[in-house]
């Protein structure tokens, strides 16, 4: 009886730190997933931007500043390297654009484009689409990063050099009022 | 869930007292089974066979990019926004009635149907509220919920059907038969199952559809939940459902069937209002508005909880614990400029209109729940129902119609001049006593609340002066001449 009784108990362990492993995977990978989306998305918001200079250069003229404000902050977050970095440079961009947006109001015949109507919806979307993605990124990091830090899946996380993931945070004036993310232990 | 369980046990308990009517001997269990069996075989049935039927018979367009940019554009949103792993599909009906719905059993084959009527009426923060909703449901799997609760409730009803004809057609067949052999259970036992089992195919059925619709008001309420806090942004949804409701064209794409997965009820009209009670697949639409509006510190379910419970007036749990304990505080996003650009434009608008009305004699009631009531020069009731809350809004008496306005200002003159003393009607608010030490400005004036509804009083300089019955504060200025009024409640 006792000759059963301790494999037993041994392979219900064993399966147990197994399921753990298993959860610590999919949830790596969904924080994987989110950061693609997040990528996708501020990649797509790169290839708009030349073309959306490009319509309002014609209608612009004196805005030149604001123009080329926008297409510095675009190379300086393409050639961003870390996730604390990207969102710097990205909300750098962010700002430049609404700035952009704002000056859009002056010219009239610019906004009765339609190519550059089609432009801006293309852009509030991507705008929209980074938000999304980012809450959703924060939301799976929040739970893995719960999971790492908590007993038991914590032994298994360091066994295997589960790492903690960064959130993407934007540097903005509006969002730092925003409350700060809590763990809950 | 506990809802659905109510369901299951009146299934069973229906098809094991079936069972033993016709054949006390192990005929409950046969009967039991068979019911589970006829459960599982419909919504076998209904899970493999024609899931889109609904948008075949709506004749429903499906919509690509270069159609209808902003509707993918949004549904795209919200998609990465619940994390989905694919976009559902995306169709129009070609109806006036603003409406939307969400079909598909699984997440990955579903589809988000609008009509071109909701689709003229919103905005994009609106849209992105109802298309949120409806994102929802998908990912709470609703869908797949509301159908099998709706095959369990089409079992019962079967069920009872056959077995009461049955009863009908050969009334004491069951019962004369039986001849006690090896039973546990005497001949009184064996009357009170059959007993219980006619009256249970009979209350069975009633039971079950109002355990089925309170499931799919809860699934609402959730759906609702979990809009806000995809879109962090309650006020899309709330003047979404506003719009939507203002509407009474009926939705000829609706059936029993669909009901709960759309944004609003379809069969409610303006007669169905009847309908929003027990046995109504949706809440009632002002509680939902009521319940988003008051979300006024984050889009979290935490905040969406503790506005149920307040606008309920008690504490329903009607968030899963399970949702609130992986809940984490969201803050409220700011509007999409072009609908701030459109807010203001409408308020432009709307103060050129009320400024004209001023100029004709119109009075204006602010209602406690925020609407401005517009009362004619020439009405003559003493209260007027607010047309958005229904809430009843006494006229002071100045305002009743500009007789009495004139009046009432040349009293208030009398009243200033003869300053001290309280002019008849309306009441002007009295000098105190000068203290002495308010410099060169005015000494305050008094004036002491009578009721605590709307109370108007004229300022020594004439200017009238309104008090809501929400005024909880001790002092007022006049906007006239800047003099300050305290108020005594």
């Amino acid at each position: 009886m006792v000759a059963w009784i301790i494999p037993i108990i041994l392979v219900a362990i064993v399966g147990f730190f197994v399921s753990i492993y298993n959860a610590l995977v999919q949830l790596r990978n969904r924080v994987r997933n989110a950061w693609s989306q997040i990528d996708v998305q501020l990649k797509r918001r790169h290839d708009l931007i030349p073309n959306l200079v490009e319509t309002a250069k014609g209608y612009m003229k004196h805005e030149r500043e604001t123009l080329t404000t926008i297409t510095e902050a675009r190379s300086r977050a393409m050639g961003a390297g870390s996730v604390a970095d990207k969102g710097r440079a990205e909300s750098e961009l962010s700002g430049a654009l609404s700035r952009f947006m704002l000056v859009v109001e002056n010219y009239p015949d610019l906004k009765a484009n339609q190519n550059f109507l089609a432009l801006q919806e293309e852009l509030t979307t991507t705008e929209n689409k980074i938000a999304f993605a980012r809450q959703s990124y924060n939301d799976s990091v929040l739970f893995y990063n719960n999971k790492i830090q908590m007993f038991p899946s914590n032994l298994v996380a360091n066994m295997f050099n589960f790492v903690q993931n960064e959130f993407f945070e934007l540097e903005d004036a509006s969002e730092k009022a925003v409350p700060k993310v809590q763990f809950t232990n | 869930m506990l809802l659905f369980i109510g369901m299951a046990v009146v299934l069973c308990l229906l098809g094991y007292g079936i069972g033993y009517t016709v054949s006390p001997e192990g005929g409950g269990n046969l009967g039991l089974f068979i019911a589970v069996t006829i459960w599982l075989v419909l919504s076998a049935m209904s899970v493999f066979g024609g899931g889109s039927l609904i948008l075949k018979l709506s004749n429903a367009r499906p919509v690509t990019p270069d159609l209808h940019p902003q509707l993918v554009n949004v549904v795209e949103e919200m998609k990465i926004a619940a994390g989905l792993d694919a976009t559902p599909k995306i169709y129009i009906i070609d109806e006036r009635a603003p409406n939307a719905f969400a079909t598909g059993l699984r997440p990955e084959d579903s589809s988000i149907v609008v009509t071109a009527g909701l689709l003229s009426r919103l905005n994009r923060d609106e849209l992105q509220g109802v298309i949120a909703h409806e994102m929802s449901h998908i990912v709470n799997r609703d869908v797949q919920f509301i159908t099998v609760a709706g095959i369990m409730l089409g079992s019962i009803a079967l069920l009872s059907q056959v077995f009461l004809r049955g009863m009908w057609l050969s009334p004491g067949s069951a019962t004369r038969r039986y001849r006690p052999k090896s039973s546990k259970v005497g001949p009184q036992g064996h009357a009170a199952i059959v007993l219980f089992t006619v009256l249970l195919a009979i209350l069975g059925p009633l039971f079950a559809r109002l355990f089925y619709f309170a499931l799919s008001r809860k699934r609402e309420y959730l759906a609702d939940a979990s809009a806000t806090r995809l879109t962090r942004y309650p006020e899309g949804l709330a003047s979404a459902l506003e719009k939507i409701s203002a509407e009474s064209i009926p939705l000829e794409a609706a059936n029993q069937m669909n009901a709960p997965m759309f944004i609003v009820n379809p069969f409610t009209g303006k007669e169905g209002m009847s309908l929003s009670g027990l046995a109504s697949t949706h809440p009632p639409i002002h509680e939902r508005i009521e319940i988003l509006r008051a979300m006024t510190q984050g889009a979290d379910f935490t905040s969406y909880q503790r506005a149920f419970s307040k606008m309920k007036g008690k504490p329903t749990m009607i968030i899963p614990t399970s949702g609130l304990r992986k809940d984490k505080p969201a803050a409220i996003r700011e509007p999409h400029p072009d609908v701030v650009k459109e807010q203001t434009k409408k308020a432009e608008v709307r103060d050129v209109m009320d400024l004209m009305r001023a100029v004709n004699g119109y009075a204006f009631l602010i209602c406690a729940c925020g609407l401005k009531i517009k009362v004619p020069p020439g009405f003559d009731q003493p209260a007027i129902a607010c047309p958005r809350c229904n809430r009843e809004n006494t006229i002071p008496r100045a305002q009743v119609s500009d007789v009495a306005e004139a009046a009432a200002v040349i009293g208030a003159m009398v009243g200033s001049l003869a300053a001290g003393k309280s002019g008849g009607e309306p009441p002007v608010a009295t000098e105190t006593a000068p203290k002495g030490d308010y410099g060169r400005e005015a000494p305050p004036l008094e004036y002491r609340r009578r009721t605590d509804g709307w109370e108007s009083f004229a300022c020594s300089c004439g200017k009238h002066i309104q008090l809501s019955p929400a005024f909880s504060s001790h002092q007022v200025t006049c906007r006239n001449c800047g003099r300050i009024i305290l108020v005594d409640a």
